[in-house]
């Protein structure tokens, strides 16, 4: 196998991952989880199945609070940090097309965000309301699609600027959570929003609602991750090292 | 065999010059980098390495452009300055991880780890490395496809003598072999130890080029040292004195040799044979007190 052929490098990913669960970091992304995990018990325990608390639980913590967290743990640690402490130069300096270094930690980035964001949000859906209203596969598709599209956008994030977690964190919880919810228009730019549209679309009739419709829904979200990524990959293609002088 | 060109290169961030117009080639061979800090020298060894363009005139390697040519890495091999290197993995899975990232395989990482010495640690993880390990393990990862081109920035940074002579040795070794090794340097010792051929920045601007002792020559209006001994210092004293070409001599009892101090380096080392010739006089020991670095350094600094 040619060391620069397709998109997807198996070294790059290996290096990605355990970096990325290796750091300290990671513990949040157990942590967002298994604290869903418990409010849900704890909640069907308490107050038995309910497909009103399951949407209020899924929406406003995992999809609106937990997805992004997680989002921006796996989009900007997935490449942040290599660029902060210049280990990127081992990747960079290698016959390697810098999309497939930048797509392959995308994958890695998606994959964690699933792993860690929307298989938890259907096992809490499961535990909440035994997927009533199909309320706990809307809602974990729903995390998935936007672990997409928040990976993508994390990632582009973690190539251009060192900040880039405060950033993320400032986009997922005041953009997405605050603004969303004070000015109706900022939630037609929300991926939040957006993948809301597609649990709506999944979930039974009046179950989940979303302020963007479907079709806009899907066009935002397929162009805000390609984009993003192929953004990503031209940054890298360009990036200066910062020397020591 | 390898050549890296640099032609009229300048670069800027902002207001600031830190490349000013400096042309270059880099042949197969050890070549030092030298310079002070902030004299460009990393921004140099960047746009070679292709992790920086520049903003004038153009840097190739055999007549292909480095920038935005990852393919060009199959020549290169870069063994950068900074410490940061996946400190969770082992050295073996790092340097297996280089291979990897070139097409290659364990083989040749085990090979790369040989050549380093640094087989006897390869499954410590990295983390728990010292300083010279790190630069040993860095040496691996840039060896590991055989590259033509080596280059490493501030290479000896932080290592003790005896790292330092290791990695001296393993340069040289390069360097035999034919491939074109760069490395850069702010400490005119490690210059003078390992590389035939320097190359000194300052300021941005290409100071001088060449074999250290050449460029030391070409500096005729700084007076050269010399210590001399010979069979009669006294009356070879007197003879040099009475040309101009000799600016002072001072008789070392303690040392038992004389001082000479040149001003035209071509006349006295023309004249000195001749008059000792015609003095009758055996010259026993005739040596360059003052051409370290240091001072060839220190004169184009003030320059």
């Amino acid at each position: 196998m040619s060391a620069s052929s397709g998109l997807y490098h198996p070294t790059v990913a290996r290096l990605t991952y355990r970096a990325l669960l290796g750091r300290r970091r990671a513990a949040i992304l157990f942590a967002l989880p298994a604290l869903l995990l418990i409010i849900s018990a704890v909640i069907r325990v308490m107050t038995g199945a309910d497909d009103e608390t399951a949407t209020t639980v899924l929406g406003g913590f995992a999809l609106a609070t937990m997805v992004p967290l997680i989002g921006v743990v796996a989009g900007t640690g997935a490449i942040g940090p290599e660029i902060d402490d210049g280990s990127v130069v081992y990747l960079l300096a290698k016959p390697i097309k810098r999309p497939t270094i930048v797509f392959t930690k995308l994958l890695v980035a998606i994959g964690v965000t699933v792993a860690f964001s929307a298989i938890p949000t259907l096992v809490a859906g499961f535990i909440l309301n035994g997927n009533s209203q199909q309320i706990a596969v809307a809602y974990a598709v729903a995390a998935a699609v936007a672990s997409i599209a928040y990976s993508a956008v994390f990632l582009l994030l973690g190539t251009v600027t060192r900040h880039a977690v405060v950033a993320g964190l400032v986009y997922a919880l005041v953009w997405e959570t605050l603004f969303g919810s004070l000015i109706p228009g900022a939630r037609t730019l929300s991926v939040q929003q957006w993948s809301l549209a597609l649990a709506q679309k999944i979930g039974a009739e009046g179950a989940i609602s979303s302020d963007v419709g479907l079709p806009l829904a899907l066009v935002l979200l397929i162009g805000v991750t390609v984009a993003a990524t192929w953004y990503a990959g031209r940054k890298l293609r360009t990036l200066t090292l910062a020397g020591e002088e | 065999m390898s050549s890296i060109h640099i032609d009229n290169v300048s670069r800027w961030f902002g207001n600031v010059v830190a490349v000013n117009d400096v042309s270059m080639v880099i042949g197969p061979g050890v070549t030092g980098l030298l310079g002070p800090n902030g004299a460009g020298k990393s921004t140099l060894i960047n746009m070679m390495g292709g992790f920086l363009a520049p903003s004038t005139g153009t840097v190739t390697l055999d007549g292909t452009a480095i920038w935005r040519n990852e393919q060009i890495y199959r020549h290169i091999g870069i063994v950068p300055e900074r410490e940061a290197m996946y400190d969770f993995l082992t050295g073996l899975e790092f340097v297996r991880a280089n291979a990897e990232l070139h097409g290659l395989g364990a083989k040749e990482a085990q090979r790369a780890l040989a050549t380093v010495e640094m087989e006897y640690a390869q499954d410590r993880k990295i983390a728990t490395y010292s300083k010279g390990m790190r630069q040993r393990v860095k040496m691996a990862s840039a060896l590991v496809h055989d590259p033509s081109v080596l280059l490493l920035d501030e290479p000896f940074n932080g290592m003790d003598p005896r790292q330092r002579m290791q990695l001296m040795e393993l340069l040289r070794q390069m360097g035999a072999e034919g491939r074109t090794v760069l490395f850069s340097s702010h400490i005119l010792e490690e210059v003078e130890q390992l590389a035939a051929h320097i190359e000194v920045v300052v300021a941005g601007r290409h100071a001088a080029s060449g074999d250290f002792r050449k460029i030391r020559r070409l500096m005729t209006d700084r007076p050269h040292r010399y210590l001399v001994r010979s069979s009669d210092d006294r009356a070879l004293a007197a003879a040099l004195i009475a040309d101009p070409s000799t600016s002072g001599i001072e008789v070392d009892v303690q040392e038992g040799a004389l001082r000479v101090q040149a001003v035209d380096f071509g006349r006295f080392t023309e004249l000195l044979p001749r008059v000792a010739r015609a003095q009758g006089i055996r010259l026993l020991t005739v040596s360059p007190s003052d051409e370290s670095l240091e001072s060839v350094f220190s004169y184009l600094v003030a320059a």
